[in-house]
């Protein structure tokens, strides 16, 4: 039998339901949030219907890939395998000028480089053989 | 309304510690710690006849048949995290008040230390968090894996509208630590912290240091509850349930979109159990704050009316929440220096001040404590307890 020490597998979404959909998107090169097709809010993360309305009647809109940095953490100690050779790393949340907001990083940034309401516009990262990942850069205001 | 119809009449507690581990199973510590807490209220195990397990950690059935409930008629399972051991008070109280229990069991506990850690589970298990799938799904594969890094983002975004500052999340390390030194049981009894050791730990996940973060324990607790006519029979001096809430942020399952960012479980419980109470924060005699990461105390001071939002950092400085302070806040030491017992030592300290029983680190007349609980990505409980 092989010793082989098999690196931690990182961990990916699932591409099936609303998640696969969100993310067949990104595969595509889009960053597309759901939008009520009734009260024209947009929501991230995917729901089934809108709460604000109601409505099951929603359509996958594209984002103009531009936001804003709202808050971070820089990890400096690995909590989960997969990034143990990774760190120092930092998770940020960007608020997107559609007023949605995601869980993200910021590539070619390090944490003490981030600033609250830096923009930042969206850059797809294929994160293996079958997912890309919306990952952001800085830009110009 | 539910004041002071229910009583928290006994209280159980095992040693708890680090390293080796416990020696014994999640199970057996449980019930150690309630038959410790059966016992302590004057009652046999058989007369339990409600229970009321913590989440993922013990099925009310396992209990039944292992303390020998015969009559088991109410069971049920919050699924609220650490925010459980305090939302299940209300439970227990709205049960004996309303007949469909007579003496409720709310038992949890865990090898936090020497077996599954929550920084894996969190992670490994989708089941184990009510946002469980969305966590996989849009946290995860961008490296935030665990609780302490969830709730930095919270904190860094209060840092910034508030100006909070690292020194004031360091306050509140330091005063359950100062608890920690007159409470012999605590693990970091007989180890003291500075601030400047206190800025010099390693960071985990900014701005969360080493010493922001619990103490992952083997250990358990637990408490019974009965109505209050049937209290006045039993041994121990009542603890009475003046008021008590639970709620959640909304989305309860997301944290990152919230459209108040800052608000909590306790936003909306709190009101109504100060509300149900009949008093105001500033009539408790001290409070036990459910104290996973420190920024989460300022939190909940701020969100349970202790303090205005962003009021909190200043709240807990210069000994604001230390014994002789403005409100004594973990006498135990809590979950940073006592031990994390889920928030059920949080319950048991709170029943031990308003006893008297408190020695060394006994608040003077004690005769109100508020104690809180926080769970999964901030739902929150309270009550409002007398003696």
């Amino acid at each position: 039998m092989s010793e082989t020490r098999h690196a931690p597998t990182r961990p990916l979404p699932e591409m099936s339901g609303l998640s696969g959909e969100f993310y067949g998107w990104c595969n595509q090169g889009e960053l597309r949030f759901q939008r009520c097709t009734h009260c024209e809010r947009w929501r991230h993360v995917p729901r089934e219907i809108c709460a604000h309305c109601g409505s099951f009647e929603w359509s996958w809109q594209r984002s103009s890939g531009h936001g804003r940095v709202f808050s971070w953490t820089e990890v400096v100690r690995a909590l989960h395998p997969a990034f143990g050779n990774a760190t120092p790393y930092a998770p940020v949340i960007v608020e997107m000028d559609e007023g949605v907001r995601v869980l993200t990083r910021v590539l070619d940034c390090a944490a003490d480089q981030l600033r609250m309401d830096m923009p930042v516009a969206v850059e797809f990262v294929a994160a293996s053989d079958a997912v890309r990942l919306p990952y952001f850069r800085r830009r110009d205001a | 309304m539910l004041r002071d119809q229910a009583c928290i009449v006994g209280i159980g507690e095992t040693a708890v510690c680090r390293k080796p581990g416990s020696g014994l199973s999640a199970t057996a510590l449980q019930l150690k710690a309630a038959l410790a807490a059966i016992a302590d209220a004057g009652l046999e195990p058989s007369q339990i006849d409600g229970i009321l397990p913590f989440p993922n950690l013990g099925k009310s059935e396992v209990f039944a048949a292992s303390l020998g409930c015969a009559n088991l008629r109410f069971a049920a399972t919050l699924h609220m995290g650490g925010a459980m051991p305090v939302a299940a008070l209300r439970l227990a109280a709205m049960a004996v008040a309303s007949g469909a229990a007579k003496h409720v069991l709310v038992p949890g506990g865990w090898n936090g230390y020497s077996g599954a850690r929550v920084r894996e589970t969190s992670s490994t298990d989708v089941a184990s968090i009510p946002g469980g799938e969305i966590a996989r799904d849009f946290y995860l594969p961008f490296g935030l894996t665990a609780p302490p890094q969830w709730y930095a983002l919270m904190a860094r975004r209060h840092m910034h509208e508030f100006g909070t500052t690292e020194a004031q999340l360091g306050a509140v390390a330091i005063a359950m630590r100062r608890h920690a030194q007159l409470n012999p049981a605590a693990l970091m009894h007989g180890k003291p912290l500075a601030m400047d050791e206190y800025l010099a730990s390693p960071m985990i996940a900014s701005p969360y240091r080493l010493y922001d973060c619990s103490l992952e324990t083997d250990g358990a607790a637990a408490y019974v509850v009965t109505s209050a006519e049937r209290a006045r029979d039993l041994q121990r001096k009542p603890v009475y349930v003046m008021g008590a809430a639970a709620g959640q942020p909304y989305p309860a399952d997301e944290i990152c979109g919230r459209p108040d960012f800052h608000g909590i479980g306790l936003t909306h419980a709190a009101p109504e159990a100060f509300a149900m109470a009949g008093v105001t924060p500033a009539d408790a005699d001290f409070a036990q704050i459910y104290d996973c990461f420190t920024f989460e105390v300022i939190q909940q001071l701020e969100e349970a009316g202790f303090c205005r939002r962003g009021e909190g950092g200043g709240f807990v400085e210069n000994g604001g929440i230390e014994l002789g302070g403005k409100l004594p806040v973990n006498t135990h030491g809590g979950l940073l220096s006592h031990a994390h017992l889920l928030g059920l030592g949080h319950v048991v300290e709170a029943v031990r001040q308003l006893r008297g029983e408190a020695g060394a680190r006994q608040v003077p007349d004690a005769h109100i404590g508020v104690v809180t609980g926080w769970g999964d990505f901030g739902d929150g409980s309270i009550a409002v307890l007398r003696r």
